[in-house]
């Protein structure tokens, strides 16, 4: 699996499906797309990189632990259905904003950000798996 | 919080902590004089409104009173702790887990809806696990801790089924309304039930015979843990269930033989055990079981006096056994030993703890003028029925009491009299923040005793009428004619018996033990058979169903799956007819020869590594069907999970050093592959059944027409997802999360260092199964 052609483009793929991932993440909410399937998408994007490059590699480029990718998400979903909190609402009842940059109106929303965390579980989550899986063949 | 302030303040912390408790003490205190003015304060928070459930707390005399005795004692726990834990390298936890421990208990007692009730019953029982076994290195510490946990974790699930009938019955989860149900709910069927399930909490919780032996093994926890739990906390909670339920439940002739019963039983051999101790804590928490006993058997009399008693008794026992465990630790701490035999002429070295035992002592055995004594007079009184009924429980109580006068007298005086002995360390006193405590308990036993009237007034009478739920008057009086009604005599009779008690205290000691060491048999060790036993069982149950086999696991899952398609469908008689094959367009013909091809592939397949990915081949084209078909989000998720579950399969499959091929006989090929077709067959069916009846399409409708307006979405399952059912994602990703954390836990199991790597390599191999399993369904979630 670890040709030179594979090795050579897996950063490039890598860095493409990543930006594809969150384009489907935030398309989400009208298009087919959001947290989940990005997420799996940027999880993908780290497997390809850690079989082309190590794991090693990939845990440095991740800066932190996987895991802790997936509790953020969880963490910051649950600030999310949180806000509701604040317009007397039950929890996590959507709260929407609409603001206009250059002509274009820009939704940002709290199932917005709360999909943003399934994102990040769904990537910490599958990466975390897949790199410890990775990391154990390397040794071999 | 508390180990940040700790790990800044250093020992100091237990001042400063104890600002906590002492607030929410003065808070209290600001409710004494409205609740005794017939006040009755109620707070609701909405919980779950669609079952009426309510986060509702109220404060009236009796959760008042205990409110008081909580935050007040705490407020002198924490800052004794302080002192005497002082160094101790888990202190910040211990403060954490005894500031937790307040809370739970404090919410216990205010909470007016007894779901909220049990929540906080359970938080006292695993804060007190984490309390008692504090200690945690010592073997001894972990065994009492468990016993404690196991044995009040049953009584709170009863408690809990027990609330949940009584909710069934009178429809209201609130306490402070269930009192009118009193006589209609006795007359209901469900009665006697509700009394058992209710009087087992209770009793566990309370250490009431056969449930005492917790109790005495929980002194492995610190001394002001002992003290915080014997005096104010825990152990009364259950008596704190019987007298809020004693509008409800009380006065029926069951409540009355089985509380008088237990408690009485209790309270003797309770006071029986504490003569055997010679360890000053051991005998303490020996009386404690006595004394619950003792408010047991009070409420269980139940009358006006009787409830009178019992109050003035708590709020008695609460001051001197804390004062007492509390110079027990004093003691502990300054001469290093706790046996009574080991101590002496202490008189002269420690006199401010000299004073308070004697203090404390004196209120323990009803001697005038302390608080005690009312106590105990006001029991006398409510039993001055000229029956037999009355006589023989009156014959127990002047028993029981006598046996804590010698209990109280042998702390006060065999320690600080006599010849001084040599202890461990050099006896030195207290520090400041060891002897406050004790000092302000004795001083207010005192001073309880001599001001009858600002005691009746404000705490006797607003708790009493609470829990007889009729107004209740306050009769306590000191002064000379107390000396001249013919409860005097009992009093006199039960100083004698225990004077004459004490002075062969150390020959009772000894036939006590002979007799122990004759019976051998106790209810400690009844707990260990019972707990080992229950572990031999699990043992031969795992045996049988865990056998290791992971093939026979999964044929179990498939025919149980195969039994639950088609044993409804037979019964029911709901075979489907075949359905008219719709005709087929030229794509759709294909896509459903790629997914054939996908599995003739996987059939055909020379190596598990080419079935694998011809596995992945089918599933694309079931992703194709739903993109045909109007479901694009569907077929992309599709595409995405097959596409991760071929790598992670294939990156198992590398690392797994199984054989290549397949290595099955026939006989086995033929049973998996039957079994197959027959799951396959049932889908297929339970599939075709449904598709018969018209697609109901309401929900379909209202998502369609809402999803824009409410939700500002165009992608429906994605409004689903993150907006209608955001609860339901919200639990599914934290599920993801732990199931991710959990499948790494397995891998780095499996790691477990290179050196051992060739000798586990088999475990491995079934581990790996299991883990590309768990990763196939997560990703299908």
């Amino acid at each position: 699996m670890n040709t030179v052609i594979f090795r050579t483009i897996a950063p490039v793929l890598t860095a493409i499906m990543l930006v594809f991932s969150v384009f489907v993440l935030l398309r989400g909410h009208n298009e087919p797309g959001g947290g989940f399937i990005g997420g799996l998408i940027a999880a993908s994007a780290v497997a390809i990189y850690g079989i082309a490059a190590g794991v090693t590699e990939v845990r440095a480029a991740l800066k932190v632990d996987p895991v802790s990718i997936a509790g953020f998400g969880v963490f910051i979903a649950g600030c999310a259905g949180l806000v509701s909190l604040g317009y007397q609402v039950p929890f996590l009842t959507g709260i929407w904003t609409f603001f206009e940059i250059v002509d274009t109106e820009v939704a940002i929303s709290t199932p917005m950000v709360f999909d943003i965390g399934v994102y990040f579980v769904v990537l910490g989550t599958i990466s975390a798996v897949a790199l410890a899986l990775e990391e154990d063949e390397g040794e071999h | 919080m508390a180990p940040f302030i700790h790990r800044f303040a250093g020992y100091s912390a237990g001042w400063i902590l104890a600002i906590v408790p002492a607030s929410i003490f003065v808070f209290l205190l600001g409710f004494v004089e409205p609740i005794s003015n017939h006040g009755f304060v109620q707070a609701v928070i909405e919980w779950v409104p669609a079952y009426n459930l309510n986060l509702s707390f109220f404060i009236d005399g009796l959760s008042l009173t205990f409110g008081l005795l909580i935050s007040g004692i705490g407020t002198i726990i924490v800052i004794y702790s302080g002192a005497y834990l002082k160094g101790h390298h888990h202190q910040g936890r211990f403060f954490a887990f005894i500031l937790m421990f307040m809370g739970s208990m404090l919410g216990l007692v205010l909470a007016d809806s007894l779901l909220v009730m049990f929540i906080f019953w359970e938080l006292t029982s695993i804060t007190s696990f984490l309390l008692i076994g504090f200690d945690h290195t010592r073997q001894a510490s972990r065994r009492a801790a468990i016993q404690a946990l196991v044995i009040t974790n049953a009584g709170g699930l009863a408690l809990l089924v027990g609330a949940i009938l009584l909710q069934k019955v009178t429809g209201v989860w609130e306490m402070s309304m269930m009192r009118g149900y009193g006589p209609a709910l006795q007359e209901a069927g469900f009665y006697p039930a509700i009394l058992a399930l209710f009087c087992l909490a209770a009793f566990t919780k309370s250490a009431q015979f056969p449930f005492h032996f917790w109790l005495p093994n929980a002194m492995e926890a610190p001394t002001p843990v002992s003290a915080f739990l014997h005096s104010a906390t825990m152990v009364k909670a259950g008596v704190y269930l019987l007298a809020r339920m004693n509008p409800t439940l009380g006065g029926t002739y069951e409540w009355t033989v089985v509380l008088v019963l237990f408690g009485g039983v209790t309270l003797l051999y309770g006071a029986t055990l504490a003569l055997r101790q010679t360890d000053m804590k051991q005998m303490l928490a020996q009386t404690t079981v006595a004394s619950l006993g003792l408010l047991v058997l009070l409420i269980g009399i139940g009358t006006e006096t009787a409830i009178a008693a019992m109050v003035v008794y708590l709020i008695a026992h609460a001051l001197y056994k804390a004062a007492l465990f509390l110079i027990a630790g004093i003691i502990d701490h300054g001469t290093g030993t706790r046996e009574i035999t080991e101590l002496g002429g202490l008189r002269g070295l420690m006199p401010v703890t000299f004073f308070v035992a004697i203090l404390a002592a004196v209120s323990m055995a009803g001697l005038p003028p302390a608080i005690g004594f009312l106590a105990k007079e006001e029991m006398y009184l409510a039993l001055m029925n000229p029956n037999a009924w009355s006589i023989a429980v009156l014959v127990v109580l002047i028993v029981g009491n006598a046996l804590m006068l010698v209990v109280g007298a042998a702390i006060a005086i065999k320690p600080f009299f006599g010849g001084l002995k040599p202890t461990p360390l050099k006896p030195h006193e207290g520090s400041l923040a060891l002897l406050i405590g004790p000092v302000m308990f004795g001083l207010l036993a005192l001073a309880a005793g001599l001001l009858p009237d600002v005691l009746g007034h404000y705490f006797l009478v607003p708790t009493a009428s609470t829990i007889y739920n009729i107004e209740v008057e306050s009769h306590l009086k000191m002064g000379l004619e107390i000396f001249l009604n013919p409860m005097i005599l009992l009093s006199v009779a039960t100083w004698v018996l225990g004077a004459l008690m004490f002075w062969r205290l150390d020959d009772i000691r000894k036939i006590l033990r002979r007799i122990e060491s004759a019976v051998r048999w106790n209810f400690d060790a009844g707990f260990d058979s019972v707990m080992f036993g229950l572990i031999r069982f699990a043992d031969a149950v795992t045996r049988i169903w865990h056998h290791g086999r992971l093939e026979l696991y999964l044929i179990v899952v498939f025919a149980a799956l195969a039994l639950a398609l088609f044993v409804p469908m037979l019964v029911l008689n709901g075979v489907p007819s075949v359905p008219q094959f719709p005709q087929l367009t030229f794509y759709e013909w294909g896509v459903g020869l790629i997914a054939m091809s996908g599995l003739v592939a996987v059939l055909i397949a020379r190596t598990r590594l080419i079935a694998i990915v011809s596995l992945g081949i089918q599933g694309f084209a079931v992703a194709l069907i739903f993109m045909l078909f109007g479901a694009p989000d569907l077929s992309f998720t599709q595409f995405m999970v097959e596409t991760l579950s071929v790598v992670i399969l294939t990156l198992v499959m590398t690392r797994l050093h199984l054989e290549q091929r397949d290595s099955r006989v026939l006989e086995e090929v033929l049973r998996d592959g039957s079994l197959a077709i027959i799951c396959g067959a049932g889908v297929m069916l339970l599939l075709m059944s449904v598709l018969q009846h018209d697609l109901d399409l309401r929900l379909t409708d209202f998502f369609a027409q809402t999803s824009v307006a409410i939700a500002h979405g165009h992608n429906i399952v994605n409004v689903i997802l993150v907006d209608y059912r955001g609860l339901d994602t919200l639990g599914e990703i934290a599920v993801v999360m732990t199931t991710g954390i959990a499948i790494l836990a397995l891998i780095r199991i499996r790691a477990g260092g290179p050196k051992r790597r060739v000798t586990t390599a088999r475990k491995r191999a079934g581990a790996a199964q299991k883990t590309s399993r768990t990763t196939k369904k997560e990703a299908r979630a």
